[in-house]
């Protein structure tokens, strides 16, 4: 039978996936927003699971906060992608430390 | 029996899928991997009874967020061949350090479940999952006791939706305009004239 385990177990091997894939695409910010969404996918999968097997709603309350939070997140950080993108003509993100403006 | 199949059908697409945003060469093939993964979380989601997230999961994600990411992955004229180039040398120190983390968290899960520690009971007034639907449930929680965090998530939004607007808004110098009050002051004895032209004659502009 499925239990809480299982599930914390998937989403703690979602977890790491998205830890892994912003340590392998540094330079590409597009991943990177990815990876984070799939963080931000693993806490609701975690927090979605208690609040099932805990009989307590309030879990997936939650679980929507982190939902508007991370399209918010993803709203701006395209935002800034274009128009750093605009003035440098690439996403590459290991020249953003140059302060320049 | 079709839940355990079910869960694991779901959890090994759900990982399978996300493997391949973090690996693959083309960030439109990993768009479309985390629609993917975001379905097969949902799927994941309605095993335990909870519709509503599992369908704001779908609307949110896969109708907005992966529109957006596809949109901005379209629009911009990117040299992605280029952004891999540390993707080989940083693959070892990342998978280990991944490697590491996973360990520590599957081994901290271990010792919770080993050590009899109490799941918690919730609070005398939580809200019982069973009692109604899931989403009358949510709608009792979410427009009573979480009400003002239900509007500054509205606000928080608000607020996203502002920003980005700012952010990408520029004005152009070739473009022209609407001149509110040079519209407003236009008369119409200055725009119009009456003529009484010569028969044969034309108009004179």
């Amino acid at each position: 039978m499925i239990g809480v385990e299982h599930y914390i177990v998937v989403s703690t091997i979602l977890f790491v996936l998205g830890v892994l894939g912003i340590f392998l695409n540094r330079k590409n910010v597009i991943v990177i927003l990815m990876a984070i969404e799939l963080i931000l996918l693993s806490v609701n999968i975690q927090l979605v699971a208690f609040s099932a097997f805990l009989g307590d709603l309030t879990g997936q309350i939650f679980a929507m906060f982190v939902l508007t939070v991370a399209a918010g997140e993803a709203a701006i950080g395209l935002a800034i992608l274009v128009i750093y993108f605009r003035g440098r003509g690439t996403i590459a993100v290991d020249s953003v430390d140059r302060l320049k403006g | 029996m079709i839940q355990v199949l079910a869960f694991y059908l779901f959890a090994a697409l759900t990982i399978a899928s996300a493997v391949l945003v973090i690996t693959s060469r083309n960030p439109v093939h990993s768009v479309l991997w985390l629609i993917v993964a975001f379905f097969n979380a949902a799927g994941l989601m309605v095993l335990v009874g909870a519709e509503f997230i599992a369908m704001l999961l779908v609307i949110v994600y896969v109708g907005a967020v992966a529109v957006l990411f596809l949109f901005v992955v379209m629009m911009l004229d990117i040299d992605f061949a280029s952004l891999r180039a540390g993707f080989v040398k940083n693959f070892p120190l990342g998978l280990l350090i991944a490697l590491v983390l996973l360990a520590e968290l599957i081994f901290g899960i271990g010792a919770y479940q080993a050590g009899r520690i109490e799941l918690g009971t919730g609070t005398a007034d939580q809200v019982p999952v069973m009692a109604e639907s899931n989403i009358a449930a949510i709608g009792q929680l979410l427009y009573g006791q979480y009400l003002f965090l239900f509007e500054s998530a509205g606000i928080i939004l608000l607020v996203a939706m502002v920003g980005a607007i700012v952010l990408t808004l520029r004005d152009r110098k070739d473009s022209r305009p609407q001149n509110i009050g040079k519209q407003v002051r236009r008369r119409p004895q200055d725009a119009t004239r009456n003529v009484k032209p010569e028969i044969g004659q034309g108009v004179q502009l």
